[in-house]
């Protein structure tokens, strides 16, 4: 058979293939994420069916998903927005990063991965899932719940830090010593005050730029502007995801709705892929020694996820119940675990059993949060009816 | 009224309020326009036990559906202090001898000395109604008048 004919067909039962499971998890009620991962592993090295050809697609597939994925994530919250959630959620926040990077990092340290590694497992552990999240809170009709902003500004917050953390990681993965990490810091910081303050005071001509009226010419803008933008800040050694991210912050008001309209199909195809191609980069046959440690880790962060939305929920008058609810909704770990994990394997500065680990904890949390978020309310009104009686 | 807002970020944002007996009621505005009507559970005041989704057209409806008996509070209250002066609303039936002529053409301020200050219509308020606006059935008119007035405004509606 002619080379391209294989290629067509290959990628064609791919993605067929990954249309079934897609529709499978949404039936079952769970995220597509973890399905994926499976798909991917299934196909790559080690699995049934080793895949070749198409590696070139694939790969550049993946780093576009990523690219669209956190430009989406960048569109979704505006730039006051950020401000606000960030003056409001700022305790319940730092709570959260202490609570749910500390088992991360315990885990790697463990396991002998040095500082770096212990880095890059403290995002994978820390970042809940805002795409798992905001459907599941949809789904379940929560949106007018008093606990659901509390939620809402915990996941705006996570951003923010994603923001501060993703340069530093990409620093460091580099290679870059102490000095040249603080530097990252520091750019950094400077770089979100100053995409901030564009989008709070000049966002329009920000949006003026990619903004047209004719849909297809939108979308190549678009699209455009952020593969240029994260090219060039993945040249300048600060990651081309935080690049796209911060593109997606200065893009604002129905501008920034119109993009995430045109780009949210494009952004699921992509993701997907990218997931995919982590899953092929990844041998099932390394899951096993390191399940022990998945298993763990998702029990310990599960815990902490729960602690941090009870604490933020209390902090903010809401009642037993929805503390509940706050704490279960965001346990869900996925796309941005996966990023994460896929920027620190791919520059081979950290173990690879990093991958296997984050894949196997991807895997659990993706289909133990939305699991979780529907069950916190029967579970917590058993354990209400355990407890009363024996204080009564 | 203490109508609470609060933003919710990467969706819209939530008008709520409490009534007096207890329960939160309120609306969610989505970033694309359409609304959630939610209603807090009783045993549960922070959950919802509905959230229902409305089109524009069907929130404007619902919208008059509440609407008109404000506007009628309103004045009652605004003329509160004007001694046997009422406010009602006022229903035209779809087989009125006035459905599809104007308000002029029933000459309800010189017949009965009460006047339409609105007319309610398909979840909008048209205030202050010309001679020539032409009424339709199933509108609410909105009316001051005396008690003596109002009564035989309403006969004047129904019969001619």
């Amino acid at each position: 058979m002619h080379h391209t004919a294989i290629s067509l067909i290959e990628l064609g039962a791919v993605f067929f293939g990954l249309g079934v499971l897609g529709r499978l998890a949404w039936k079952i009620g769970i995220s597509p994420i973890p399905l994926y991962l499976v798909g991917g592993l299934a196909f790559g090295a080690g699995g049934l069916i080793p895949l070749e050809g198409i590696e070139p697609f694939t790969e550049i597939a993946g780093e576009i998903g990523v690219v669209l994925l956190l430009l989406l994530l960048g569109l979704e919250y505006s730039a006051a927005e950020l401000v606000t959630g960030l003056r409001r959620s700022w305790l319940a926040g730092i709570l959260d990063i202490v609570l749910n990077t500390l088992p991360g990092v315990a885990v790697a340290l463990m396991l002998g991965w040095g500082p770096v590694g212990a880095l890059a497992m403290a995002g994978v552990t820390y970042i809940s899932s805002s795409g798992i999240i905001a459907k599941v809170l949809g789904d379940l009709g929560r949106l007018g719940n008093r606990e659901t902003p509390v939620v809402l500004s915990i996941l705006v917050f996570e951003d923010l830090a994603m923001a501060i953390y993703l340069p530093i990681l990409t620093a460091l993965l580099a290679g870059a010593t102490l000095l040249g990490g603080l530097t990252a810091v520091g750019v950094a910081l400077i770089a979100i005050t100053v995409v901030l303050v564009i989008a709070l005071r000049f966002g329009r001509f920000v949006s003026m730029v990619v903004d047209s009226p004719e849909p297809e010419v939108f979308l190549l803008r678009v699209l455009g502007a952020a593969l240029l933008v994260a090219g060039i800040a993945s040249q300048l050694q600060v990651s081309a995801a935080v690049g796209a991210f911060l593109l997606g912050i200065a893009i604002s008001g129905s501008t920034a709705e119109n993009a995430t309209k045109l780009l949210e199909p494009l952004r699921d195809l992509f993701a997907a892929m990218f997931f995919v191609v982590f899953g092929l980069n990844t041998d099932p046959r390394e899951i096993p020694p390191v399940l022990g440690f998945a298993v763990a880790l998702a029990v310990i962060t599960t815990l902490t996820k729960v602690a941090t939305g009870w604490f933020a929920a209390r902090h903010q008058g809401i009642g037993r119940m929805g503390r509940a609810r706050a704490g279960a909704a965001l346990v869900a770990r996925g796309e941005f675990s996966i990023v994460i994990a896929g920027l620190a394997v791919g520059t081979g500065a950290v173990d690879p059993q990093l991958a296997p680990l984050a894949t196997a904890y991807v895997l659990l949390m993706a289909i133990l949060g939305p699991i979780a978020a529907r069950v916190v309310e029967p579970v917590a009104m058993a354990v209400q009816r355990r407890v009363r009686p024996a204080t009564a | 009224m203490n109508v609470e807002v609060t933003p919710l970020p990467g969706i819209g944002t939530r008008q709520d309020f409490v009534s007096k007996s207890g329960r939160r009621i309120g609306v969610i505005t989505y970033r694309d326009g359409h609304f959630d009507l939610i209603v807090a559970k009783r045993e549960d005041p922070d959950s919802c036990i509905a959230s229902i989704p409305l089109s524009v057209e069907e929130s404007a409806t619902l919208a008059n559906l509440l609407g008109a008996p404000s506007l009628v509070a309103q004045l009652e209250e605004q003329n509160r202090d004007v001694a046997g002066v009422t406010t009602r609303q006022l229903p035209l039936a779809p087989n009125s001898p006035y459905d599809g002529r104007t308000l002029g053409d029933t000459a309800l301020r010189t017949r009965t000395a009460v006047s339409v200050v609105a007319v309610v219509r398909g979840g909008t308020v048209h205030p202050s109604p010309r001679p020539d606006f032409r009424l339709a059935g199933s509108d609410m008119l909105v009316t001051v008048g005396t008690a003596e007035g109002l009564s035989k405004a309403v006969e004047v509606l129904e019969t001619g």
